[in-house]
């Protein structure tokens, strides 16, 4: 807890620092390769045959995924804080690999966690952040994923506190991390405005991003939280289906509950116990969402709805066949919820999906689930 | 008074530090934790620290991690585990303080919670996850039931902090001895001694030091200068060991019977 409010204080003057704030923009555009593209997908739009769709292309930032953007802030505030050791947690790998990435960078000491699960499914990612200088740690616990992750990980930061900064990828967490992730990632939403507005003149009719622990749906839809008129549309992993029980759809299918810090939807037994949970997308496997986004929901801000594996997996070869992008499982996710919705909406209407990551993480696992050996 | 001040009274009087050892409930069953509880009162335990078990023991080493696994394999629930405290209290008066993570209560609700707790048996909540600026609603209940909300101190607590769980603590203060996750520790800081001063400086309340205490050696060097030393893992870990409830128990007994006789030996100063 003294810990927390260590990073609270200096997250409060950090981001009210002009000095800060400029180094953040600069390794953002100069570094990880902003601004990314708002790419109007012409033939996706005419194959669904209805509104008009962009894909906000987070898959083209350094390290091929929207993390990146946090883990610069992040590491930006640790360096002010005269940390010399980071730690993170990682499931899908994309969050180890963007603060390997940036600890690489800053030439910080880098130590990642991660559950034995997702290091089996995961191994190139492994590999790439052993090749930026971190070291990995797996994680055999509990159902050895995500959430065992964090668990490690806040173990750690409890016993090196002094000198260790935890880099939390998601918008999950206890404060300030929701708050903090969410401000960083917002950078996404905040370019895909102006390039929208300046496309189309007016704003979108609906902003749609899949949600595990939720940093990069936040980070889209938070600058447009006070219009209205922009529908929001979070979309969650419902692996092998809602009423399987093998899925990770913590608001769709999730009460209330504690975990990590913050109070939100988190998937659970009825004794209060925190589910194992299952989606073909490592990045979304994870028991709890945001909180905020659990706000959102709660006051009818934001809808959500679910797509399954197998949907996801036809998301993906239906996306690479019609415009030449491979996105990741995850991002892929928000794609199978446009494929529902586009066809049922006007011409006139348009629809931005966060596209936060890119596939080739996931050849392995597409390949298995489609029967082809790489 | 609560039955746990009342303890501590007591043994102030006596010139003694508390022994308060740590037991995961249901570990590997609610009928060995029975047995197992019998023999650390028997042992001459003064107040027993009743783990509820949590799928993310966030806070926990890896002893007390298997420990909960284990627990929850058989299906272990809240109601079970307070049936558990009210057989224990047929025989016993040893204060109970259960030792838990905040989700399993907040899921059977709070107040429904405190009251069925009281009701059983149990003496006091902590709630190792819930920190004091998020305890308002638990300590509303517990107050109303007339238990003993316990929060924890660690090194890294500033002069503020030390002085609202003053404040706001009742029964006693855990002081966690090591920055760090509960579990056997080769060595105990040195500091121990001054950090513990200054904490009760700051409260009329007795402070226990916990986390990483594992042989008799250190339980009595804590006895010196603390109101109380809680062991959980080392103890843990030889329950683990033995084989059979039977044998469970008495290793148990045994154990905390070594832990007290050490402690004994040693004329606290404060």
């Amino acid at each position: 807890m003294p810990a927390l409010t260590e990073l609270e204080r200096a997250y409060a003057q950090a981001r009210r620092d002009p000095s800060f704030r400029k180094e953040f923009r600069q390794s953002l555009y100069e570094y990880a390769g902003r601004a990314t593209p708002l790419y109007f997908a012409e033939r996706l739009t005419d194959k669904l045959g209805g509104a008009k769709i962009y894909l906000k292309r987070e898959d083209l930032c350094h390290t091929g995924a929207h993390k990146i953007n946090n883990t610069l802030g992040q590491i930006l505030l640790a360096r002010r804080m005269g940390k010399e050791r980071i730690i993170a947690e990682t499931g899908a790998g994309q969050h180890g690999v963007a603060t390997a990435t940036v600890a690489a960078r800053f030439g910080l000491e880098c130590e990642i966690f991660m559950g034995r699960e997702d290091v089996a499914r995961q191994s190139l990612n492994v590999f790439r952040m052993k090749l930026l200088g971190a070291k990995v740690r797996v994680v055999e616990a509990g159902s050895r994923t995500l959430k065992d992750a964090m668990n490690e990980a806040l173990r750690d930061w409890v016993t090196h506190v002094r000198n260790t900064y935890y880099l939390i990828g998601s918008v999950a967490g206890p404060h300030p991390y929701p708050m903090m992730v969410r401000d960083f990632q917002s950078v996404i939403g905040k370019e895909a405005r102006r390039q929208f507005l300046k496309a189309e003149g007016r704003l979108p009719d609906y902003l749609v991003a899949c949600v595990g622990g939720g940093s990069n749906s936040m980070g889209l839809f938070y600058p447009f939280v006070r219009d209205p008129q922009v529908r929001m549309l979070g979309v969650e992993a419902a692996g092998r289906g809602l009423r399987t029980g093998k899925h990770a759809a913590s608001i769709l299918g999730g009460e209330v509950g504690v975990l990590h810090g913050s109070k939100s939807y988190v998937l659970q037994d009825e004794r209060g116990q925190i589910r194992e949970t299952h989606s073909i997308a490592a990045g979304l496997d994870y028991p709890g969402v945001g909180p905020e986004l659990s706000y959102l929901r709660d006051c009818g801000r934001v809808q959500f709805v679910s797509a399954t594996d197998s949907e996801a997996i036809e998301a993906i070869k239906f996306l690479a066949e019609v415009e030449g992008i491979i996105p990741a499982l995850e991002s892929a996710h928000a794609l199978a919820a446009v494929k529902r919705l586009a066809p049922r909406l006007a011409k006139r209407q348009t629809v931005i999906i966060g596209l936060s990551g890119r596939g080739d993480k996931d050849m392995m696992t597409v390949g298995d689930y489609l029967g082809v050996t790489l | 008074m609560s039955s746990i001040e009342k303890k501590f009274a007591e043994l102030q009087r006596r010139g003694e530090a508390a022994l308060i050892p740590f037991v995961t409930a249901g570990d590997p069953n609610l009928a060995t934790t029975l047995k197992i509880l019998h023999a650390l009162e028997k042992g001459g335990a003064d107040c027993i620290e009743l783990g509820i078990p949590f799928s993310d023991p966030t806070a926990d080493g890896p002893t007390i991690q298997r420990s909960s696994e284990r627990a929850l394999r058989n299906g272990l629930s809240l109601p079970r585990i307070l049936q558990l405290v009210r057989q224990f209290r047929r025989t016993s008066e040893v204060p109970i303080v259960l030792f838990g993570y905040f989700n399993p209560i907040f899921h059977y609700g709070v107040a429904n919670f405190c009251r069925a707790a009281a009701r059983a048996g149990a003496d006091g909540i902590l709630c190792v996850d819930l920190p004091p600026e998020e305890s308002a609603e638990l300590k509303r209940w517990t107050d109303a039931e007339g238990l003993d909300l316990i929060f924890l101190l660690s090194p890294t607590s500033g002069p503020e902090r030390v002085k609202r769980v003053a404040g706001r603590g009742r029964g006693f203060i855990y002081y966690v001895s090591v920055t760090g996750v509960t579990g056997a520790r080769q060595a105990l800081d040195n500091r121990l001694r001054s950090q513990v001063a200054r904490v009760r400086r700051a409260t009329s309340l007795p402070v226990g030091v916990g986390f990483g205490i594992s042989t008799p050696k250190q339980a009595a060097w804590i006895a010196g200068f603390a109101d109380a030393a809680v062991v959980g893992s080392a103890l843990i870990e030889r329950i683990e060991k033995a084989k059979g409830g039977a044998e469970k128990a008495r290793r148990a007994g045994a154990f905390v019977f070594e832990l007290k006789r050490a402690m004994k030996q040693v004329v606290k100063k404060s």
